[in-house]
């Protein structure tokens, strides 16, 4: 059986855009191969924080994410580890450069993409990013992290340099709680909360919502556990089965699309596993809107409540 | 290695890119013949470090064919300089092959990056000039870009990076063989102004009238750099050059002779 995790609200809050930054700073103090790329978005990236400190390793590659990707290809053979960032909705915009410029060749290229999903806020639809899970997992070789919180954001960032090849890290702007550091292993979920009727896996930011779902539904007499994956591939395939085949109902929550996202990728690892309920809670192929983070996870229906009503809905 | 034997060199290399798309019954002869004589020039002459037994020493010159679909140019060219055997050209295209229809730094010896869509080249080209520049590395990188390739439009991304971040030690040359897929470039999509264009964007140019003429090629590759500008050599080109039924046909560019054809075209390029 796998282990609780003992998950220790610091009471501190941030987003783990701002983590990232501040973690490539860190980071990039132990290891100066580090160079960090920008696309004229160091003051939202937050790469803003390395470039105080290594401003010689800061390189700004104008309003060109695609130049941005093949430059960081082309600088990685060159034995430096960079670290692209922009925000997560143009992964699309530079995806054949991902692709064919950076994961063909299996090269040491990172990408820090942050603002994902729609707790984006007021920038609206257009900025978004609902899809780039589904993108960047049909990529051969691509390792994903999503961390839930800053101190997370910091063991992806460093995780993310210490390993051979291309690493996608999706960050969010709306602050979220700080937890104390805890254990992490690269591809290894996290059980945050054991229970028996049912459970919840879920990534990201949305841990925050998904455990106040979890105390929602105790209320309503529903013993949820709940797994945290900050490594969506590789994704701890045993813990995923483990916790199916525990509780018999499963429900994937993530603020992105449910097509190609969390929710498929632990589909994938049911399906023929076992009897199993399975559900995806997520944005529904459609796509965001302006809003505040609030109302906009209200409307999707990714707030603690509205998860807690699917859940309960769906254990009926 | 006299002049005399680096034509020869463009000769067999001409010889493997028509042997080599014939088995294969597929690839990409036109644009392969027209930028020869710049493969050969590069690594027989011109680039430093280039070393068959050695081909990831970190101070070795870079090579990136961006216009990847000339992979068949590069491949005769590695061969010719020992990087591996002729054998290899039965397995080009092939199954399990080093030779990929585009080239692949996984899978074959000397080559530097993996190439084939369009525009990426150039910008990985000038990715590894930065950081040659960061790591303090003195090898110089070249790139060869296509024509119709340019209608990219992350070559030009590429090309305002080059120049803000001062690339003296990338040069760029362009296969100006005046023709694409569907067409001339002028049918397709016009280049305009092109060398205006590339000089507006910060490029050192040098133009050479015959980009066939080794001489001439060896003359615009050893130009002394311009400190602080990339640097961009014009290479006007002929795309088929030296098999007289493919020279400047549009129908050549991603076509493979079949066996009479071949015949004929190994005639023509016989020493």
């Amino acid at each position: 059986m796998s282990k609780l995790v003992n998950l220790v609200p610091t009471g501190e809050k941030d987003s783990t855009r701002v983590a990232y930054g501040k973690a490539l700073a860190r980071v990039g103090a132990e290891n100066e191969k580090i160079v960090v790329l920008d696309a004229d978005l160091a003051q939202a990236t937050m790469t803003k924080e390395f470039k105080a400190v290594f401003p010689e390793r800061f390189y700004d590659c104008g309003i060109a994410e695609a130049n941005m990707v093949d430059m960081a290809a082309g600088m990685s053979t060159m034995g430096l580890i960079p670290f692209c960032s922009t925000f997560a909705v143009f992964a699309g915009r530079c995806y054949d450069q991902i692709r064919n410029g950076v994961c063909y060749p299996h090269f040491n290229v990172k990408f820090g993409f942050s603002h994902a999903g729609v707790t984006l806020g007021e920038d609206g639809g257009s900025h978004q990013a609902i899809e780039d899970l589904a993108l960047m997992r049909v990529l051969p070789g691509m390792t994903i992290f999503v961390p839930s919180d800053a101190n997370e954001t910091y063991q992806c960032v460093k995780a993310a340099s210490e390993i051979d090849g291309p690493v996608f890290i999706r960050t969010a702007r709306l602050p979220s709680p700080i937890y104390e550091e805890r254990p992490f292993e690269v591809g290894k979920g996290q059980i945050i909360r054991d229970g028996k009727d049912c459970v919840i896996y879920t990534c990201g930011i949305m841990l925050e919502h998904t455990l106040k779902a979890v105390d929602l539904l105790k209320e309503k007499g529903i013993d949820a556990a709940l797994v945290s994956f900050h490594t969506i591939k590789p994704l701890d395939e045993e813990l995923v089965l483990e916790y199916a085949a525990k509780t018999g109902h499963v429900f994937t929550v993530e603020e992105h699309s449910t097509i190609g996202g969390l929710g498929d990728a632990c589909a994938a690892v049911l399906c023929g596993k076992g009897a199993f309920t399975f559900e995806k809670i997520g944005i529904e192929d459609r796509f965001g809107q302006s809003g505040k983070p609030a109302a906009l996870l209200e409307e999707y229906g990714l707030s603690a409540g509205k998860i807690a009503e699917r859940i309960a809905a769906g254990m009926k | 290695m006299e002049l005399k034997e680096l034509q020869d060199v463009c000769r067999r290399v001409r010889r493997d890119i028509v042997i080599m798309t014939n088995k294969a019954g597929a690839g990409h002869p036109g644009g392969s013949l027209s930028c020869t004589e710049a493969l050969v020039a590069l690594y027989f002459d011109v680039m430093r470090g280039v070393d068959p037994k050695d081909d990831k020493n970190p101070a070795r010159d870079r090579f990136v064919l961006s216009k990847g679909h000339a992979a068949p140019a590069l491949y005769g060219t590695l061969c010719e300089r020992g990087f591996f055997g002729p054998e290899e050209f039965d397995g080009f295209r092939q199954l399990h092959g080093i030779l990929q229809g585009h080239p692949d730094v996984k899978k074959c010896p000397g080559i530097d990056a993996s190439t084939g869509s369009l525009g990426q080249g150039i910008s990985i080209a000038v990715g590894m000039a930065l950081g040659a520049k960061h790591t303090g590395n003195p090898c110089h990188v070249y790139t060869v870009i296509g024509d119709g390739e340019s209608d990219e439009g992350m070559v030009w991304e590429a090309s305002m990076a080059a120049a803000h971040y001062k690339l003296d030690n990338l040069t760029v040359i362009f296969d100006y063989n005046g023709m694409q897929i569907d067409g001339t470039n002028d049918q397709v999509m016009s280049l305009g102004d092109i060398r205006g264009k590339f000089a507006a964007f910060g490029y050192d140019i040098i133009e050479v009238k015959d980009g066939n003429d080794m001489q001439q090629v060896l003359d615009a590759l050893h130009a002394p750099a311009c400190p602080g500008k990339p640097r961009m050599i014009f290479l006007h080109t002929l795309k088929g050059k030296g098999v007289s039924f493919m020279e400047g046909q549009v129908g050549w560019h991603g076509k493979a002779p079949n066996n009479e054809q071949t015949a004929q075209a190994l005639k023509e390029l016989e020493a």
